[in-house]
């Protein structure tokens, strides 16, 4: 459990370093930003799979899918 | 020689035609994803947990969706894009049929599932409003209804703020275990119609109605049912940022708020002193996952795809999720994208297994997608995107993805999902 609370705030200690120390990119800079696979987002085909986690698995959500209801999941 | 003279110094006053022009509306992407989906498990929700043969949750399901996107772009220069899509699902479930205590109820399903959404982007003011409406209707048991409203405003220095806030409005059709219908003797004289909901042998669920000891309609529609609601409600907050030319993070985090019948009305409880009921739950739920994204475009060829959602709700399940991805680009156009994903959540104050509740507990589920455990999914997905098209040219993007999980609840399944992209 201590782990847990532990691995928890380092996650969003670690995020807020990595956020808070930006460089300026400019948009001709930005070849490898701008990859498809790049994007913060999941991918289209991973739809149903993410759908199937809500059924079997009790937390959802922060990930562009189902936070509840709209579905006979949790 | 005059006259040439005063040709070539001659203006001829030419109209303005920089002036913008909305574009009208044109189809502009359809995807189409499908998905096959085979589960095998055991100590179903349906059978109260059970182990051996009946509790059996072997679970298929075959989807299919389409999504079509217009766009165009009005006189205020602002791009307006409308996205229709229909999915369809149809499922196969071994513990279904154990909603009759025999297990000859029905055991398949289809569900629907249409949306539409419609977002306006002002590219010079960097903002975005957007607005959804979203219907399913899972096989003959649950409807819902949704919409949602969005609001995304990006930063000068490659940051992007976004808030959502969505509502779902659920039905579930009460149809409970067959054993828990009230059945009234024929012998009633009750001047009052009194109705009894049994689901057959032939897997139908039917409303038989009595008065004065005679059944006077054995209709076979299932109007008389009573449903109760579910609402849920949702508000979506996401900043992300371009971190350098080769990474970039976002932290998403959902408020989530639930009321209403949070259970369902055909899972089983048994009880340790033997006797059966079914699931009650809370009627309010509250939950908060933060979930962390980071990518990052290691030299010519890699891409670390990283996430971690961290989630915790008033029932007392906290989750911890763990996912990376490596998409490996064989070439420009290709790649391959091994990932791993580690999943551990505790349980719910209201859960344990089968015969472990007592009768004297307020609240009891042995749903085990409430339990403690653990799971692991890994999988390989190939992306192939050619510039002049995938066969045809307007096929620009195929994605092929297999996941195999497992969990420690003994559930294993495997997914094989495609995505077609048509621009």
């Amino acid at each position: 459990m201590k782990s847990q609370v532990l691995m928890k705030y380092c996650a969003v200690l670690l995020a807020g370093l990595i956020l808070g120390s930006c460089a300026h990119v400019r948009a001709y800079q930005k070849s490898r930003i701008n990859d498809s696979e790049m994007i913060l987002a999941n991918r289209k085909v991973e739809k149903n799979e993410i759908n199937a986690q809500t059924y079997r698995e009790g937390s959802s959500g922060a990930n562009g899918g189902k936070t509840g209801g709209g579905c006979g999941c949790n | 020689m005059y006259l040439v003279l005063l040709h070539a110094f001659s203006q001829v006053s030419t109209k303005d035609t920089s002036t913008y022009k909305p574009k009208k509306l044109k189809l502009d992407e359809i995807n189409l994803v499908s998905s096959y989906y085979n589960q095998t498990a055991d100590k179903s929700a349906v059978m109260g947990g059970i182990p051996g043969p009946k509790g059996i949750g072997d679970v298929t399901d075959l989807a299919n969706g389409v999504e079509l996107t217009f766009v165009s772009w009005d006189g205020k220069h602002r791009k307006n894009s409308f996205t229709g899509s229909f999915g369809i699902d149809y499922h196969t479930a071994a513990s279904q049929a154990f909603v009759d205590s025999n297990g000859h109820a029905r055991n398949n399903g289809t569900r629907i599932y249409p949306t539409l959404d419609w977002t306006i982007e002002n590219e010079k003011k960097g903002t975005e409003f957007g607005i959804g409406l979203y219907y399913s209707a899972e096989h003959n048991y649950y409807h819902s209804k949704g919409l949602n409203a969005s609001f995304a405003k990006k930063t000068n220095n490659n940051g992007e703020f976004s808030l959502k806030v969505t509502g779902y409005f659920d039905q579930i059709k009460m149809i409970k275990p067959a054993e828990f219908e009230r059945v009234d003797s024929v012998k009633n004289v009750a001047p009052t119609d009194s109705v009894v909901y049994i689901t057959t042998a032939s897997g139908r669920t039917e409303a038989l109605i009595y008065n004065a000891g005679g059944l006077i309609n054995n209709g076979r529609s299932n109007t008389l049912i009573p449903s109760k609601s579910r609402n849920t409600y949702t508000t979506s907050l996401s900043f992300s940022q371009v971190i350098n030319q080769r990474m970039q993070g976002s932290i998403d985090m959902d408020l989530v708020y639930q009321n209403g019948y949070l259970g369902l009305p055909f899972h089983r409880v048994f009880f340790n002193n033997g006797k059966d009921t079914i699931e009650n739950l809370p009627a309010q739920r509250f939950k908060v996952p933060i979930g962390l994204r980071l990518n990052y475009f290691l030299g010519d060829h890699f891409i670390l795809r990283a996430y971690y959602r961290f989630y915790i709700d008033n029932w007392g399940l906290t989750s911890h999720t763990a996912e990376l991805e490596v998409p490996v680009k064989i070439t420009p156009f290709f790649s391959l994208s091994p990932f791993y994903r580690y999943y551990v959540q505790t349980a719910v104050n209201y859960f344990a297994g089968y015969e472990a509740h007592s009768s004297t507990d307020s609240y009891y589920t042995s749903n085990n997608a409430l339990a403690a455990f653990k799971s692991s999914s890994f999988g390989l997905g190939l992306r192939l995107a050619p510039p002049k098209g995938v066969l045809i040219k307007n096929l620009s993007a195929v994605e092929i993805r297999y996941g195999h999980y497992t969990q420690t609840t003994d559930l294993v399944s495997d997914i094989i999902s495609m995505n077609l992209k048509f621009k």
